[in-house]
């Protein structure tokens, strides 16, 4: 196997992961900011659009994106005439690990939001700090470790996400393989000592990941303890 | 010159009401009532952290809020240091990063004054949560002033300070208003502090004014 190698999927699957995490963490904070500190009318759809895709089957959302972005759909036609390729490319396995993660980004890091006394942002305000400054130097600074703690578990999630990858992106060797559908696709041919390397590889992946967030979530944040004065 | 501070609006919020119509002219203002009267929700009402339902705020004959000429300045515009009762220092930020927070659209002379009027300049590097409550207090303080008001509200800044403690920061309250020309709104319920600096005393109770006048009139009635 020169061209699939178990690092080479290992690494692959990592970085798309990791890529996704860095996609899903915009996108994901700013849901979380609307879904905590705003009242709007479609509230009550959006945190129903956000949080569904952790209920659903993972298959299932596969194959809703599968429909959307296929060649057969409006919006697939369109991706295809900006010579864009989605399904059955890493951009697709990008795309499904960030649609996977998503909800557990939002509903971590709106809790630490929600953490957030609105009386340091009010402060702000009356000291000439509009909007935009108030979130970043105000908002994030104070919620910061729900956004680190939401980041790992979207990558942790991203990691081992295989339901939705499958559908909407496959198992190509060298395109699309990732650790865990490459465990599926060694074990459905009988190549058992490779699946038990992966798998062995993906606990220590996992390890990595529960051990560095339980780390930083141990770690004193730097902030000290909202004592009573202050919150 | 226009008077100071024109306060005239009626603000809801849930089943309480906050009806105010004042026009006052004293640079040491303070609210004088028990917990619950709406004196800190007229300090958020000037800041523009609540909304009235109608009315007037005006500042020195600027006016912040105004339903008839569909005035409403957003908090930043406003040009009100305000300290609330919880101080709310920035917890993630030291001292020094606290103070130049609103800064920026003072000038620089003032956050040295600001500092040197409090006593402060040596706590500038150190966290905010090493410091002890009379500290946290001029510090807020001093943040409010860095970015130089027209109008410095106060919230029960002496309450659960000790004795000691209350004889240094009320002179300072004194020199806020003498050395740096800023006019200061000042919430208490404690009838000693405010014969000792208040020049003139609006009582509050049940979200109305029910006395207003100097400390002696007011407090002795």
């Amino acid at each position: 196997m020169p061209d699939e190698s178990l690092l080479r999927i290992t690494v692959f699957t990592v970085l798309v992961a990791a890529a996704a995490t860095v996609v899903m963490l915009p996108i994901g904070v700013s849901l979380a900011w609307l879904l905590a500190r705003r009242r709007f009318r479609a509230k009550a759809l959006l945190d129903t659009l956000v949080t569904v895709p952790l209920v659903m089957p993972p298959v299932a959302t596969g194959l809703i994106l599968l429909r959307l972005l296929g060649a057969r759909s409006p919006l697939g036609r369109a991706l295809e005439m900006a010579g864009l390729e989605i399904v059955f490319t890493w951009k697709a396995v990008l795309l499904a690990m960030a649609v996977m993660g998503l909800p557990l980004v939002v509903r971590t890091v709106r809790a630490g939001l929600q953490q957030v006394p609105p009386r340091y942002e009010q402060i702000a305000e009356t000291l000439g700090a509009g909007p935009l400054r108030v979130f970043f130097t105000i908002t994030l600074p104070l919620a910061s470790r729900s956004v680190v703690a939401g980041a790992i578990l979207g990558f942790s999630r991203a990691l081992g996400e295989f339901g939705a990858t499958i559908m909407v992106a496959g198992s190509i060797p060298g395109r699309t393989r990732t650790l865990a559908s490459a465990i599926y696709a060694y074990t459905e041919t009988g190549r058992d000592a490779q699946a038990a390397t992966l798998v062995a590889i993906a606990i220590v992946v996992a390890f990595a990941a529960v051990w560095l967030s339980n780390h930083i979530a141990d770690r004193d944040s730097g902030l000290g303890p909202f004592d009573s004065r202050s919150a | 010159m226009p008077p100071i501070l024109k306060l005239d609006f009626t603000l809801t919020q849930g089943a309480f009401v906050l009806d105010v119509h004042e026009t006052i002219d004293a640079s040491l203002i303070a609210l004088f009532g028990p917990s619950g009267a709406g004196k800190t929700t007229m300090l958020d009402a000037i800041a523009g952290l609540r909304t009235p339902a109608r009315g007037e705020i005006v500042v020195a004959g600027r006016a912040l809020y105004s339903s008839a000429q569909r005035i409403d300045l957003p908090p930043r515009l406003r040009g009100i240091g305000y300290v609330p009762q919880d101080v709310v220092l920035f917890p993630h930020m030291n001292v020094r990063r606290n103070i130049m927070y609103g800064a920026s659209r003072g000038s620089r002379v003032s956050v040295e004054r600001a500092l040197a009027i409090l006593e402060i300049e040596a706590l500038v590097d150190r966290p905010v949560a090493s410091l002890s409550g009379g500290e946290r207090q001029r510090v807020a303080l001093a943040r409010a002033l860095a970015s130089s008001p027209d109008l410095l509200l106060l919230d029960e800044p002496l309450v659960g300070v000790d004795a000691a403690l209350r004889e240094r920061i009320l002179p300072y309250l004194s020199r806020v208003r003498d050395e740096l020309a800023v006019p200061v709104v000042y919430v208490t319920h404690d009838a000693a502090d405010l014969r000792r600096i208040a020049e003139w005393v609006l009582r509050v109770d049940a979200g109305s004014v029910r006395g207003r006048g100097t400390p002696e009139a007011v407090v002795s009635r």
